[in-house]
């Protein structure tokens, strides 16, 4: 097995963000492959992280996060890399914290590292609706989990094979960390929480407005309940 | 108190109704506008109404069982409104079949010309390798 590892960026129209997060994942480590998915952007979000010296994958149209961010996983499961980190295209994830998310899983006590914004407590301002749901799915994940998970909507995750194999397989659509945290559990594989700083956005919006919100929770919830009666994607491993 | 009766007029409009569903999820099909598996759903629709429109004991009877005492026809409404709730699930489940494959579909595509690019890419410099070689 190699030890290869590969960075997957999912970007929607990130044209102004795309080339510095390129550029900052390589200047964290030069042999790091980034992958960027262009998830039907019609800005130069695919020729500008190309310049900075990604690979890009060109989605024709746009998929949405997760079917996004899965389009990454299935290359990186297909060209065999033993380590993956996600981190999203508009900046606000920091490559100098990545050490932080991807030492459990080299250590080989995670199959599936997540950072967390709350772990550790430090200010991360967000409107109250947003944070009454983080705080929702946070209590609803933690009790299937048995685990305590802070922060569900992170995309700042380094994974092993396994976990890259799981989530090649099946990924779910629209927000899917959340779920994929349920999946992850549910396939028994080994979840940690990490505590990482984050950046505000710099430019452009993060895809959940206030407004959504409340869509949000519903889908999200109901995916949680349904998927509980999911039959596994793969075969789980025994411990 | 005697059970209320369809009236033969209703019986024979609903039964003409019926009958041109039938025959336009036929012309359908036939021409190849509407595949066989869509259209099981709707010809069974149509069948069960013409069945029920043109047998007004039968329709008589049935809203007997069903304690629809003022107007037998009514049973009408609500076979059809059962069999549209159906086919609609039906359509969403094949609209989320399809989504799904749509987005294998895009994923393929973009895997497979981040492939066909870098191949493009790597062969010039092989020609070149080539060449030095072969001198």
């Amino acid at each position: 097995m190699s030890d290869r590892r590969i960075a997957i960026v999912p970007a929607y129209n990130e044209e102004h963000n795309i080339a510095r997060v390129v550029a900052e994942l390589r200047d964290f480590d030069p042999a790091l492959v980034v992958v960027v998915v262009s998830d039907g952007s019609v800005d130069r979000t695919a020729a500008n992280a190309e310049a900075a010296g990604a690979l890009v994958l060109r989605l024709p149209f746009n998929l949405g996060i997760g079917g996004a961010v899965q389009t990454g996983f299935r290359f990186a499961w297909e060209h065999g890399y033993a380590l993956a980190v996600r981190c999203d295209g508009d900046g606000q994830h920091i490559p100098a914290e990545l050490p932080k998310v991807i030492g459990p899983v080299v250590a080989g006590e995670a199959d599936i590292a997540v950072g967390s914004r709350f772990v550790a407590g430090e200010g991360y301002r967000s409107s109250a609706s947003r944070r009454i749901g983080i705080r929702v799915l946070a209590a609803v994940v933690s009790a299937i989990a048995r685990q305590r998970v802070t922060d569900t909507t992170s995309g700042f995750q380094a994974l092993n094979r396994r976990a890259l194999e799981l989530f090649a397989a099946d990924y779910p659509h629209d927000y899917p960390e959340v779920e994929g945290m349920v999946m992850t559990i549910k396939h028994r594989l080994r979840l940690v929480e990490v505590p990482v700083r984050m950046r505000e956005r710099e430019h452009g919006r993060s895809s959940i407005t206030a407004l959504r919100s409340v869509y949000y929770m519903a889908k999200v919830l109901t995916a949680l309940f349904v998927g509980l009666f999911r039959r596994n994607v793969l075969p789980v491993e025994e411990a | 108190m005697i059970a209320a009766q369809t009236p033969l007029k209703v019986s024979i409009a609903a039964t003409a109704a019926s009958l041109v569903l039938l025959l336009v999820v036929f012309e359908l099909v036939r021409s190849r506008r509407l595949r066989e598996r869509y259209a099981l759903l709707w010809l069974l629709t149509g069948l069960v109404l013409v069945a029920l429109s043109a047998w007004r004991g039968g329709l008589n009877t049935i809203a007997g069982w069903l304690g629809v005492r003022g107007y037998p026809p009514a049973v009408l409404f609500a076979v059809g409104l059962l069999f549209v709730i159906l086919v609609l699930l039906h359509y969403s489940t094949v609209i989320s079949r399809l989504s799904d494959q749509n987005t294998i579909l895009a994923q393929r595509l973009a895997l497979l010309e981040l492939e066909v690019s870098s191949q493009r890419d790597a062969e010039p410099a092989e020609a070149a390798a080539r060449a030095v070689r072969s001198t």
